[in-house]
C-alpha cells in the first residue's frame, strides 16, 4: 500500500475558495504531475500554509492522502518570485502561464520536463522582468512537448524545402506551408521570414539563448498572433487571461490580433 | 428531494434541505437546527424569519461607496463627521467590518464587489473601478488606501487600480503587509517576511 503522508515539490497553479477558511489548490508537481489538494484553514490570517501555498509558489509540500483530495500538511516556499508579485505586466504573464498549464496538462501524470521548463520560466521571467519572450518560449515548447511541434523546416503539405521568403502558417495542419500550398489554403495566415528564423532557433536553443533573441515591437506581435492562434486552435477555446494580457498591452497589440485574423481573411480571397 | 432528509416530516425536511445549503452547514448541523427552531417560541422563529426576509427587501448598494444598506447613501456616506478626503477601497462589503473596528480610519469606503481575476476572466469592468474613478473626478480627494486582500488577484488588482488613480495627482496608498499580530517568524511565509523586512519602522 502506498505511503499515507509524501512530499514533493510543486508550483501552484490554481486556488480556489473551499468552504469557510480552506483553498482548493491545484498544484504541478515534480513527482506526480498535476493534482489537487485541500490546504486547510489557509485563508486564514496567521495560517503556517498561507502564503506558502498561494499562487504560482514553488514550495516544498508535506501531502497526506485523502478518500477523495490529498490535504496539504505541511508547506515551505523554496521560491516566491517576488519581483514577479511587484510588477502587473509580469504577475499578469503568471495568471496566463497557469492558466495554460492547467488547461493543457492532465492530472495525476508526472511530467517533469514540463514541471522543470514552467519552473525556468517563472524564474527568468523574475530574474530579466521579460516576460514577453519568456511566455512566448514557453509556448512553443509547450506545443513541442505535446507532440504538437510545429513544422518550420519543410513545407507541412508537400514536405519540400521551404523557402527564405514569407510564406504561410496553418496550426490544422502543424507549421509551414509553401507559398503554393499555404495560397490555396483558406485557414492559413502569413509568416514572415524573420518569425519563422525566432522560432526555429527557439526549437533549439535554451532558454537564456532565448532569452537574447532581439525582437521589433512588429516581428514580436507577429510571432505572437502565431503562437496564440497555435494554442487556440489545439484547446479549441480562447484562454481567459488573454483578454486581460491585450488589455495590458494597450490598444496597439489588440489591433495586432485583428491584423492576423484579417491576414487569415485576407488569404481566403 | 434530497433523500438524506426524507425521514422526517417534509416542513421538516424542507427546512433541513435548506439549512444545508448554507456555508459550514453540514446535514448534522441543518438536523439539529431544524428540531431547534421547532422547540423556539413561534415569535421567536417569525423574528429569523422575517430577518432573513428583510435583508433581500430592504437592502441595496450605496449609490455612492456601493456598500449593502438600508438607507442611500449609507450610513458611512451620510455621517457628517467622517473625512471626505480619504477614500478605503475594499474588496467586499465585508471587508469594511474588521476596518471599521480598528477605529483607526475615519475616511470613506468604495467596495469594488471582488478582484481581477485574469483565469477566471474577471475583468476591471466586472468591478466598479469606474464608479471610484467618478467619485475622484467630482470629490477633493487627496488619499486612496488601497485595502484589497494580499494575495495574487489583490495585488494585481491594486496596482491597477494605483496606474489609474496615480495620473490624477492624488496619494495612493496600500495597506501595510506584514507579520500578524500574535503570529510566529516561523511560520511566516517568505513573502510577509521580505515585506515585513522592507517596511520596517523606527521604535520611538
Amino acid at each position: 500500500m502506498a505511503a499515507r503522508v509524501y512530499r514533493t515539490t510543486g508550483i501552484i497553479i490554481k486556488r480556489n475558495k473551499f468552504g469557510e477558511a480552506d483553498r482548493l489548490l491545484t498544484i504541478f508537481t515534480a513527482d506526480h504531475g498535476k493534482l489537487r489538494a485541500i490546504a486547510k484553514g489557509a485563508m486564514r490570517p496567521g495560517s503556517k500554509l498561507g502564503g506558502n501555498v498561494e499562487l504560482l509558489t514553488h514550495s516544498q509540500l508535506m501531502l497526506a492522502r485523502g478518500r477523495n483530495l490529498d490535504i496539504v500538511t505541511q508547506a515551505q516556499a523554496l521560491d516566491i518570485f517576488l519581483p514577479m508579485r511587484d510588477s502587473l505586466e509580469l504577475m499578469s504573464c503568471g495568471f496566463y502561464l497557469s492558466e495554460l498549464v492547467d488547461s493543457f496538462i492532465e492530472e495525476n501524470v508526472e511530467d517533469r520536463e514540463m514541471f522543470e521548463l514552467l519552473l525556468d520560466t517563472l524564474r527568468r521571467l523574475t530574474e530579466t522582468g521579460d516576460g514577453e519572450r519568456m511566455v512566448r518560449f514557453f509556448e512553443l515548447r509547450l506545443l513541442g512537448h505535446l507532440g504538437y511541434t510545429p513544422q518550420l523546416q519543410k513545407c507541412a503539405n508537400c514536405d519540400r524545402n521551404l523557402r527564405p521568403e514569407t510564406n504561410y502558417y496553418n496550426p490544422a495542419q502543424g507549421g509551414v506551408l509553401c507559398r503554393e500550398c499555404g495560397y490555396s489554403d483558406m485557414s492559413a495566415g502569413t509568416i514572415s521570414v524573420n518569425a519563422q528564423k525566432v522560432l526555429r532557433l527557439w526549437q533549439r536553443s535554451d532558454i537564456a539563448t532565448a532569452g537574447r533573441v532581439k525582437l521589433s515591437t512588429e516581428l514580436a506581435r507577429e510571432i505572437k498572433g502565431i503562437l496564440r492562434d497555435n494554442v487556440r486552435y489545439l484547446l479549441e477555446k480562447q484562454l481567459k487571461s488573454i483578454d486581460w494580457l491585450d488589455r495590458l498591452a494597450g490598444d496597439s497589440s489588440l489591433n495586432c490580433d485583428k491584423a492576423v485574423t484579417q491576414n487569415s481573411n485576407g488569404s481566403q480571397e | 428531494m434530497n433523500p438524506d432528509f426524507l425521514p422526517s416530516a417534509r416542513p421538516i425536511s424542507r427546512l433541513i434541505e435548506e439549512l444545508n445549503k448554507l456555508p459550514g452547514i453540514g446535514p448534522k448541523s441543518a438536523q439539529r437546527l431544524a428540531y431547534h427552531l421547532l422547540q423556539t417560541p413561534p415569535e421567536r422563529t417569525r423574528d429569523l424569519a422575517e430577518a432573513i426576509i428583510a435583508i433581500k427587501q430592504n437592502l441595496r448598494l450605496c449609490s455612492t461607496c456601493l456598500n449593502i444598506t438600508d438607507t442611500d447613501p449609507c450610513g458611512i456616506c451620510a455621517d457628517g463627521t467622517r473625512d471626505t478626503t480619504r477614500i478605503c477601497v475594499v474588496e467586499e462589503p465585508i471587508d469594511i467590518l474588521p476596518l471599521e473596528r480598528t477605529k483607526k480610519f475615519r475616511g470613506l469606503y468604495h467596495v469594488l464587489h471582488g478582484v481581477i481575476s485574469p483565469g477566471d476572466g474577471i475583468k476591471p469592468e466586472d468591478l466598479h473601478i469606474r464608479e471610484l474613478l467618478d467619485r475622484l473626478n467630482s470629490n477633493s480627494i487627496i488619499e486612496v488606501i488601497l485595502a484589497t486582500n494580499p494575495n495574487a488577484e489583490g495585488e494585481a488588482t491594486s496596482m491597477y487600480i494605483q496606474r489609474l488613480v496615480s495620473p490624477l495627482g492624488i496619494r495612493v496608498t496600500r495597506l501595510a503587509r506584514g507579520l500578524p499580530f500574535g503570529g510566529d517568524l516561523e511560520y511566516a511565509d517568505d513573502v510577509t517576511l521580505s515585506r515585513a523586512m522592507e517596511g520596517r519602522q523606527e521604535m520611538s
